[in-house]
């Protein structure tokens, strides 16, 4: 652990506790993120995008079940809303600059209302009950063919600017980067506030949660409204980057990745949500080219396997995922003639009784 | 009276948990439940906090009666507590775990948090400087940043009482402040008690089974056996009552 000197306050409530160093490696990682496109080409950039996207569906994914500790396997759901509020609004003569926006705030007050089985429900019952709406999402964009041209899919139409039409690739990576850090920053002030506050006390005993006067219902409604919110614009993005949308491309299937991308890249963090993206849409890149290393070519249980495989590593070596391998790492080079082995050793817990 | 209890009854399949009691505790009091394990004292703090919905009586606090009231209501009324068995935020550390017992002063809304305006980095700093006060008064000054996941079982407890008077309640329930502790750790408990209710003004109203620390802080004591009351008044009469004495020893 790092000694941090204070002299006020107000700055353990910073977002960069620690001041320039920690600051600087942000500004670095801003710095190549905004350099990136003139370095590589559409295909890394188109990429790169979708690691953006999958962030900031993730930062909505960490909301809930990170910091609220609900877990919902219907993330797909919201990510289809969102796309296809969108598209629809935009079909109806709204730019994209308004459509997205609202897209967005529709996903959140559906989130509060499929959120309302959480108030009852724990666990894997309530995650039972969010891949049910997860199927029933996925079956009323099939059917409500008016809004969603149902099987046969929707295609998206351009984002125009000033008489321009904005270019899927480059243009709209930016815009991506920037929804992607307003997103974080957005999160990581819920973090620092009474609300995430009040969302930690929910997940870690709503017992006490509520003996100290946090209303859990509302915390827990405020978590899915949160979570569909961010979510929503993540899906919207999606649309737009993927051009057409069809019912298919928001399956449990979905839901599940979106689900390993937060355990791998480690739950909790906000940080986490970045290097789970990451791996999201490296990890298949890294999967073909395997693939084409091997004499049978295409091998489709490779992916599913390798996803699998990783998860239960990363479970049983290191719960915090990558987020906590690299805190690990760069704690070890920081401390390196006072690093002891054992020093980020499990945390002891103490046995606790359902009974209050 | 600050609280009181009438005709207090609660059963759970048939168990009658707490049978018809009635008690009151004045303003300024610490008030001690004793008994035999299972004797219903947990359960009658788990009906003043109105987790638990009572089968009859009524419960008054402060003039009013809370026997409707919702759990999460009972904070704002003036009303915190610890838990038997330690309920913290574990992930979180102690810092955080002491600023979220402030919740209830809260006037901030979602949107604001989500930007951090000023009036939520203002409401920060005031939250903030409460519970530096309260470190200070509870000594963690070198626990401030750590998880509570990481602390021994002695802090935890002493946390989870600083958790509770960040709620700047008028009535503070304690279950078995002293359970788990070593002596040196009971004794700092006994001053803490105290000072919570001298310095602080607090009402207390503790469930404890360590009789030395019972007789050295409550003004007075209640005891019970399955459920009814068996001796109420001065400590070192009812801790000596033979009842009392037979009750603990179980026959
Ligand atoms: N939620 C519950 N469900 C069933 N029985 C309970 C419940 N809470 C308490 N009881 C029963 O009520 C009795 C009193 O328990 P409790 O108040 O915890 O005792 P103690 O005096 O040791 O704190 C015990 O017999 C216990 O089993
Ligand atoms: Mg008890």
């Amino acid at each position: 652990m790092r000694y941090v000197l204070r002299t006020s306050y107000r700055q353990d409530t910073r977002l960069f506790k620690e001041g320039l160093p920690q600051y600087g490696w942000y500004l670095v990682w801003l710095a190549l993120a905004l350099v990136a496109p003139l370095f590589l080409g559409v295909h890394l950039v188109s990429q790169l995008t979708f690691i953006l996207i999958f962030a900031i569906a993730g930062i909505g994914y960490q909301i809930l079940l990170g910091y609220t500790g609900l877990l919902s396997l219907g993330q797909a759901a919201f990510l289809a809303i969102g796309a296809y509020a969108c598209v629809f609004l935009e079909k109806q003569g709204l730019h994209f600059a308004l459509a997205l926006p609202a897209a967005a705030l529709l996903t959140g007050v559906v989130g509060a209302v499929l959120g309302l089985p959480a108030l009852r429900l724990k666990g894997l019952y309530l995650a039972m009950a969010t891949m049910a709406i997860g199927f029933i999402v996925e079956e009323v964009a099939a059917r409500w063919t008016f809004v969603t041209g149902g099987n046969s899919g929707a295609s998206v139409p351009r984002i125009e600017a000033f008489g321009y039409v904005l270019s899927r690739d480059v243009p709209f990576y930016f815009l991506c980067l920037a929804l992607c850090i307003a997103s974080l920053w957005f999160a990581a002030n819920i973090l620092r506030s009474p609300t995430g506050r009040a969302m930690a006390a929910v997940r870690d005993s709503d017992i006490a949660a509520q003996s100290i006067g946090v209303e859990v219902a509302q915390v827990k409604t405020k978590a899915f409204a949160l979570s569909a919110f961010f979510t929503g614009i993540a899906g919207a993005l999606m649309a737009h980057k993927l051009s057409f949308i069809s019912p298919e491309q928001f399956t449990l299937h979905l839901s599940i990745e979106l689900l390993l991308m937060i355990l791998i890249g480690g739950i909790g963090s906000l940080r986490g949500v970045v290097f789970g993206a990451a791996f999201l849409v490296a990890m298949p890149e890294l999967i073909a080219e395997i693939e084409r290393m091997l004499p049978g070519g295409s091998q489709p249980a490779l992916r599913p396997m390798a996803f699998g495989l990783l998860l239960v590593l990363v479970m049983l070596f290191e719960p915090r995922g990558i987020n906590g391998l690299v805190e690990k790492i760069t704690g070890y080079f920081r401390l390196m003639p006072l690093y002891r082995k054992g020093m980020f050793a499990r945390q002891r817990g103490f046995a606790k009784s359902e009974r209050w | 009276m600050l609280l009181e209890a009438r005709e207090l009854s609660v059963s759970f399949g048939g168990i009658k948990a707490v049978d018809s009691i009635s008690f009151a505790v004045e303003p300024g009091e610490i008030f001690t439940i004793i008994g035999p394990n299972g004797a219903g004292k947990t359960t009658i703090f788990n009906l003043v906090s109105r987790i638990y919905n009572p089968t009859g009586g009524e419960i008054v606090f402060d003039g009013r009666p809370i026997t409707r009231v919702p759990p999460q209501a009972i904070a704002r009324m003036g009303i915190a507590r610890t838990f038997q068995n330690i309920e913290l935020f574990d992930h979180a550390s102690v810092i955080d775990n002491l600023l979220v017992g402030c919740h209830i002063r809260s006037r901030t809304n979602l949107l604001a948090d989500m930007l951090f305006l000023p009036v939520v980095q203002r409401q920060e700093e005031t939250f903030r400087r409460k519970v530096e006060e309260i470190i200070e008064f509870l000594e963690l000054e070198h626990h401030r940043e750590a998880t509570i996941g990481s602390l021994a079982y002695g802090i935890r407890k002493v946390v989870e009482i600083g958790r509770a008077l960040a709620l700047e309640p008028k009535l503070l329930l304690l279950d078995e402040p002293s359970s788990g502790l070593n002596p040196e750790e009971t004794d700092d408990m006994v001053h803490w008690i105290r000072d919570i209710r001298d310095d602080l003004g607090v009402t207390i109203i503790m469930v404890e089974h360590d009789m030395s620390l019972v007789r050295r802080v409550s003004d007075r004591v209640l005891a019970m056996e399955s459920g009814r009351i068996i001796a109420l008044g001065a400590p070192d009469a009812v801790v000596s009552d033979p009842q009392v004495v037979r009750a603990y020893l179980g026959d």
